[in-house]
């Protein structure tokens, strides 16, 4: 018997609209009931979780990690990259396919998920749009769905030309999975290693314009409406790792409109501007490029106010020579899913005031919408038993020596979080303990 | 402010004797090492060939640059240090090998301290975090060239104040004085460094040019700092102003029209007489003769190019005493 009895937590599940002490057994790695404090206490269980203090949340859902298996795994495999994820709360990540070789076959996708590979939690994937991630000749959109595909991405890269985009929208929606694109119009990006303004200048370095990523947000939803008018069809358009206000502004629009745009924001978008370059620091060197002040910002206010629709982590793992190295020689990227919910927890709800339950929903249940997991992200009864449990009044400071990541590049080593993971269970098995 | 934190930052992060960024360096610092470069410059040359006797300099120079090089070089030599080339030209870099291995093997073969030359902005402080030891930046990029900056600041000081007034400095040591930069801003270390470093000894810096070579963050370089696109409007106001070559090399999808360029930024006889007849010329070479400047004020009576090159050996030999805690600079940990 695995049965695990869970009591006293204050359970906040969204979907379900709780928010409330309540008991719940786990029986068969699904909720198996979900009660008033005192009346599962006489149920036989194999073990019992005193969760008095603690959140207990539906786990969290990543819809965007590199996880560099196949190819890259002295930056990170399947196994250590979900290791930190359980640690960091999630029990369902979404790889990207930029792996070696790209992820754009239905046998390369079931590689990937194969129980071999170790996943520690629930993984699922985003194939890629283009055959290479070339941005030339869709993928089988049909088949690789078939296989498992949660949506389809070139991630790293953009789908830039007018037409392939338009083919990938019109396919995914066939599909009924999103595209999930990485805004960057990289006809105005090249040599770019940060965001442009004042302080790349004082650097010397180029700089990313915010036009490179808000005319390709801009582009893809006038796409959404063409399509719709022309075909009779109603693409999801999902919008990575979202970093300008203009671009924030367009889905913004796009969504009074009634088109169907989901974004993403992630931590270090919230938590960081382009000074944190500072003297060079490749830890603060990702696509897209930490922006100014104002749009640090305005991400936030995005969070706040229902515009964005989850929180993403984009961890993006390197090896400690790639990164030790000339800022614009060094890869984009940093690790982000041991200090997602600490980020969240410190920066939009301590100090924004984002309520505990619009965090669970932008960290689980409306990513978990966003790439159709079905019975995951609500803790109702028959849903799969993917928990997290935090003390959300916890205060600590990452520790990047001791990531379960096989890399460390970070540039939160050493900051100050708020809400300590202290059990992520994953389809009833506890995958973490804290 | 920070200027403040980055001061206290570095000290931690990197050898005090590196020269990274003017941003790095105190107006105290600045005047030492002005102080210093004027006490070298009047030892014999016995004198002087013991400040660093017995110690190791590396050259590492990632670009091609003859004049820095040979400027860093010769400085070495006179002080009586024993100085190792390497450099992309030669085939000692070796083919792909990381910047931080590159340092760490001229660390183990006894080098303590490295002039390092670099096509990307920010390498120096690699190296400087990854060696441990002083490092000084012999222009990295788009970034900085710190050892221009300091030797056109003697040279202004020289020319504007006396040699006697050159060896120590404060926050106003420059007040009243108007130093114009003309040419390709964006793409020049020399502009950066000047622009940031004149200011803080109470000099106004006019920033010259298009808005292709002169984008208007510059402005974010600094207090102090203006932008004065009309050339001779710019001129009426400077006591001295410093010419910049366009970087052909750097300027790959900047659409420029030559004899627009010339016809509006050239510095030449007729404009020079007309808006600034008393005017100090600066520049930090490779000079286009013909383009940014005319042969006639290139060697004219106002130039003082030639005499930026005799202070930058004089500067140099100070930063390199500096780096290794040499001369006035003994004691000082390294
Ligand atoms: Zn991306």
């Amino acid at each position: 018997m695995n049965d695990i009895l869970i009591l006293n937590g204050r359970l906040i599940d969204p979907l379900s609209r709780v928010d409330a002490l309540r008991d719940l057994l786990l029986r068969d790695g699904r909720v198996a009931a979900v009660e008033m404090p005192g009346t599962l206490k006489g149920q036989e269980s194999a073990q019992t979780i005193d969760a008095k203090g603690l959140i207990v949340a539906p786990g969290l859902i990543d819809v965007h990690v590199h996880l560099r298996e196949p190819g890259q795994t002295y930056k990170e495999t399947i196994a250590t990259g979900t290791a930190a994820a359980a640690a960091g709360g999630y029990t369902s990540v979404v790889a990207m396919p930029n792996t070696l070789p790209v992820n754009d076959t239905p046998s390369k996708l079931d590689w990937m998920l194969d129980a071999q590979r170790g996943s520690v939690v629930k993984l699922f994937a985003m194939p890629a749009a283009t055959v290479g991630s070339m941005g030339e000749t869709l993928t089988d959109f049909e088949a690789l769905r078939k296989a498992g595909a949660v949506g389809f991405t070139d991630d790293g890269k953009p789908v830039l030309e007018d037409h392939v985009m338009r083919a990938a929208l019109i396919a995914a929606a066939r599909a009924e999975v999103p595209v999930s694109q990485h805004a960057e119009d990289t006809r105005l990006t090249g040599g770019c290693s940060m965001n442009a303004g004042p302080m790349a200048f004082r650097l010397g370095l180029r700089g990313m314009p915010i036009e490179a990523e808000a005319r390709i947000v801009e582009r893809d939803i006038q796409l959404l409406r063409e399509i719709e008018r022309a075909e009779g069809l109603r693409p999801h358009l999902h919008v990575q790792h979202v970093s300008t206000a203009r671009a924030i502004e367009a889905v913004r629009k796009a969504k009074r409109e009634g088109l169907h745009v989901t974004c993403e924001i992630a931590p270090h978008h919230f938590a960081l501007n382009e000074e944190a370059v500072g003297d060079y620091d490749t830890h603060a060197k990702m696509n897209p490029p930490l922006r100014a002040e104002s749009d640090r910002l305005q991400m936030i206010e995005a969070l706040l106010d229902g515009t964005a629709d989850c929180i993403a982590t984009d961890h993006a793992p390197h090896a400690p020579f790639e990164k030790r190295q000339e800022f614009e020689r060094a890869p984009n990227g940093i690790t982000g899913l041991e200090t997602a919910l600490g980020l969240a927890l410190r920066i939009l709800h301590r100090d924004r005031g984002l309520p505990l339950s619009r965090l669970v929903e932008l960290m689980s249940s409306s990513p978990s919408q966003i790439v159709s997991l079905a019975g995951r992200g609500s803790l109702a009864a028959g849903h799969y038993a993917d928990l997290v449990l935090f003390d959300a009044g916890a205060e600590w400071v990452f520790d990047a020596t001791i990531s379960r990541s096989k890399s460390r590049n970070t540039p939160f080593d050493g900051s100050p979080m708020l809400g300590k993971v202290r059990y992520t269970i994953c389809e009833g098995h506890i995958v973490y303990r804290g | 402010m920070r200027r403040a934190s980055e001061t206290a930052a570095v000290s931690s992060k990197y050898s005090p004797g590196s020269l990274l960024s003017v941003g790095h360096l105190s107006v105290a610092e600045v005047s030492a090492i002005l102080a210093e470069t004027a006490r070298i410059a009047a030892l014999s040359p016995a004198e002087r060939s013991a400040i660093l006797r017995g110690r190791t300099i590396a050259l590492l120079f990632y670009e091609s640059s003859t004049r820095t090089r040979t400027s860093f070089e010769l400085a070495a030599k006179s002080l009586g240090a024993t100085t190792t080339l390497v450099s992309d030209k030669s085939s000692s870099i070796e083919k792909g090998e990381s910047l931080k291995d590159t340092g760490l093997t001229l660390r183990a073969l006894g080098a303590e301290c490295i002039i390092l030359r670099h096509s990307a902005s920010g390498a120096p402080f690699v190296l400087a975090r990854e060696t441990g030891l002083p490092v000084l930046n012999a222009g990295d990029g788009m970034h900085e060239h710190p050892s221009q900056a300091l030797l056109d600041l003697r040279t202004i000081l020289n020319r504007l104040h006396g040699a006697d007034k050159a060896t120590s400095i404060t926050e106003h040591s420059l007040s009243g004085v108007t130093v114009t930069i003309t040419g390709d801003i964006l793409h020049s270390r020399v502009a950066r460094s000047n622009a940031m470093l004149l200011p803080r000894l109470g000099a106004r810096v006019l920033l010259c040019g298009p808005t292709k070579l002169l984008p208007e963050d510059a402005l974010g370089l600094g207090p102090g700092i203006e932008i004065e696109r009309d050339f001779d409007r710019a001129l009426a106001k400077s006591q001295v102003v410093m010419m910049l070559r366009i970087q052909k090399e750097r300027i790959a999808g900047i659409e420029l029209d030559l004899n627009e360029y010339i016809h509006r930024y050239q510095l030449n006889s007729e404009r020079l007489l007309a808006s600034a007849p008393q005017a100090l010329v600066l520049h930090p070479g490779p000079m286009i003769r013909g383009l940014e400047i005319s042969d006639e004020v290139a060697d004219g009576a106002q130039s003082a190019i030639e005499e930026q090159v005799a202070h930058g050996l004089a500067i140099r030999s100070a930063l390199l005493a500096r780096a290794l805690s040499a001369g006035i600079f003994k004691g000082q940990t390294i």
